[in-house]
């Protein structure tokens, strides 16, 4: 059953209040990253039903929104995503070369994850630290000027992390 | 040192906070502006001859003086924070670093509009910058700058964070109020224009990051000596985000007198290209402005030097210049492929096109599949002509100004670098193990004279 704690609820209406009366859809990005955020890194069809419902909105408007933008996972995802950049300042940066790396390292191709469900790896577009290329996003930030051993280390970091907290 | 009006206090222990920012002098420029109206506010802005920093580079002033104010409806300021141009981070630095500096430019600027709910639209990517921002709106509520009755003058206003979720067009202004309202980002057809109907249907006015920081320098010093800085309808100062092969990639303010020389050369800006590598060519705006071989970046078709400004990057149109845009300074030293840069630069527009309008929608899919052939030795000449053909008939034809920004990095590659288009045609497997490298277009007799 897809539902809020009740901090997690308090939080929602706190988001909900920013806006105007009667304007509350346009909490709907806000609170699908709050959905994401506590319901394992995706948004389930039930979890998209359940922001609609708070929300008193339609699901479909809630579906068109969570396809549009890249953020929202809409299939399970591992516990740890690697989201790299491949657009142009980081291309020639040799992003591309880091994202074979990690191919290889993980045995994954982009847009699959571990069969540990560890790790997700994912390109995207223009992550806008293009003066510390090449980045990825892990998380809530960004890991800059990445080489090989850069990765390993952040890969070791996930693994110990996953160890530590099983 | 050239001037700085923005940066010139970021390395100030703790300036993210208020206790440092204030003691530095922050929110002076609000206790100011709270005392005069708010018609003398824009006319201020009016004179400074700032321009919108966000890359179209519009007269603030004039835009503010559009904003529609009927009576009883409510009036809008979005901070534009969704910086997505590739090359471009200049607006994430501010943040980081100067939060303090946004919020005292957003109330002077609520102020002047007559916005009482502020909100800042920033991209979902920078997370941890939404909590930055919180924190310093949360320290100027309660030492208040922001909530209601402002320092006894009766002006309410609260400002809020709203995070998009990985959009490139959400940084365009209607397709942002559209995601702001909980939508899919779709630009809207105007007119109607935002500051007639924008946000909630109520008249709007949205402005880059830079843009509002710079209202506070603006209100401090002065209109008539802000505009004494820089140089014609350049005026002030701009933030340049530099990347790409460079030896100190970073975020630079200057005064727009420089060269492009100097800027890419000296060591107080990029400090030359890495491993005495030459430059080949350079995106001086933002991935969406025309990409310039070393010879026409540096000087002007006419043989004149060209300067780090709107004007002088603008100079010989799209047949030989460039533009300011975002200030998203990208460099490619002699060892990059113009083709497989142009391609990730397609790839790009196809995956962030909003799908609404069909010459971007099915034509980036198509410009990024033919530059991919090409780069990857499976092209023919006729693919050339026909991706300069395809490039055409985006441009100008779309809702927003996406399509032309897909067109024109691909329209200036053609232009400038057709000869490695050709070669990659007639050298399919040498294409594949080594660059095109410099020729005839690039500056290999180039010395830098600073």
């Amino acid at each position: 059953m897809v539902k809020f704690t009740d901090d997690k609820l308090a939080k929602a209406k706190e988001i909900i209040a920013r806006y105007p009366m009667g304007k509350h859809k346009s909490a709907l990005l806000p609170l699908l990253h709050l959905a994401q955020e506590n319901f394992g890194g995706w948004l389930s069809v039930e979890a998209m039903d359940y922001v609609a419902e708070i929300l008193n909105i339609e699901a479909i408007e809630v579906y068109e929104v969570a396809t549009f933008y890249s953020m929202y996972n809409l299939k399970p995802v591992g516990k740890f995503i690697f989201e790299v950049c491949q657009t142009g300042p980081c291309m020639l940066n040799g992003s591309d070369n880091i994202i074979d790396y990690i191919k290889q390292k993980l045995n994954i191709g982009v847009g699959e994850t571990t069969a540990d469900g560890l790790f997700t790896l994912k390109t995207v577009e223009c992550l806008g630290a293009c003066g510390y290329a090449p980045i990825m996003q892990f998380g809530k930030n960004y890991r800059e000027h990445l080489t090989k051993e850069r990765v390993d280390q952040l890969i070791e970091e996930c693994r110990n992390n996953a160890a530590t907290n099983n | 040192m050239g001037i700085k009006l923005l940066l010139d206090k970021a390395h100030v222990e703790g300036i993210r906070f208020y206790d440092a920012y204030r003691r530095e002098g922050g929110y002076r420029s609000v206790e100011k502006a709270l005392k005069m109206s708010p018609n003398d506010i824009v006319e201020e802005v009016k004179k400074s001859g700032l321009r919108g920093r966000g890359g179209a580079g519009f007269p603030t002033g004039m835009k503010w003086s559009f904003l529609a104010k009927p009576e009883g409806v409510p009036r809008y300021l979005v901070c534009n924070a969704d910086e997505s141009e590739p090359g471009t981070f200049k607006d994430r630095y501010l943040m980081e670093f100067l939060p303090h500096l946004l919020i005292e430019g957003l109330i002077v600027s609520s102020f002047a509009l007559g916005s009482n709910r502020t909100y800042i639209y920033i991209r979902g990517e920078y997370a941890w910058i939404v909590d930055i921002l919180e924190h310093a709106i949360a320290e100027a509520k309660a030492n208040g700058f922001l909530g209601t009755n402002i320092l006894g003058s009766g002006f309410d206003c609260e400002i809020y964070v709203h995070r998009g979720a990985g959009a490139y067009i959400c940084g365009e202004e209607t397709a942002l109020l559209e995601s702001l309202e909980g939508k899919r980002g779709n630009p809207r057809i105007k007119p109607p224009f935002p500051a007639i109907k924008g946000l909630w249907d109520s008249p709007t006015v949205v402005n880059n990051v830079e843009t509002l920081m710079a209202i506070v320098p603006i209100m401090n010093m002065g209109a008539e000596e802000y505009a004494k800085i820089g140089v014609g309808k350049s005026t002030g100062t701009k933030l340049i985000s530099a990347c790409g092969n460079i030896n100190k990639a970073g975020v630079y303010e200057i005064d727009m007198t420089i060269s492009v020389e100097e800027f890419i050369y000296s060591d107080e800006y990029c400090g030359g290209i890495p491993n005495g590598k030459k430059l080949k060519a350079c995106i001086p705006g933002g991935s969406s402005v025309p990409i310039l071989p070393a010879n026409l970046l540096l000087k002007t078709a006419k043989g004149e030097t060209r300067y780090m400004n709107y004007e002088s990057l603008a100079d010989g149109g799209f047949a030989t210049g460039s533009m300011m845009g975002s200030g998203g300074f990208i460099v490619l030293d002699e060892d990059q492929c113009v083709v497989r840069h142009t391609y990730t630069l397609a790839r790009f527009y196809r995956h962030e096109s909003c799908g609404q309008c069909s010459p971007c929608r099915e034509g980036t899919g198509w410009m990024e599949k033919i530059l991919l052939s090409l780069e990857k030795g499976k092209g023919k000449m006729s693919d050339i002509d026909l991706l300069w053909d395809i490039q055409r008939k985006i441009e100008g034809n779309t809702i927003c100004p996406l399509g032309d920004a897909a067109a024109w990095p691909v329209a200036a590659a053609i232009r400038h670098f057709r000869d490695e288009f050709e070669w990659h045609v007639l050298n399919p497997e040498e294409s594949q193990t080594r660059n095109f490298g410099l020729a005839h277009y690039a500056d290999p007799i180039h010395v830098p004279t600073v």
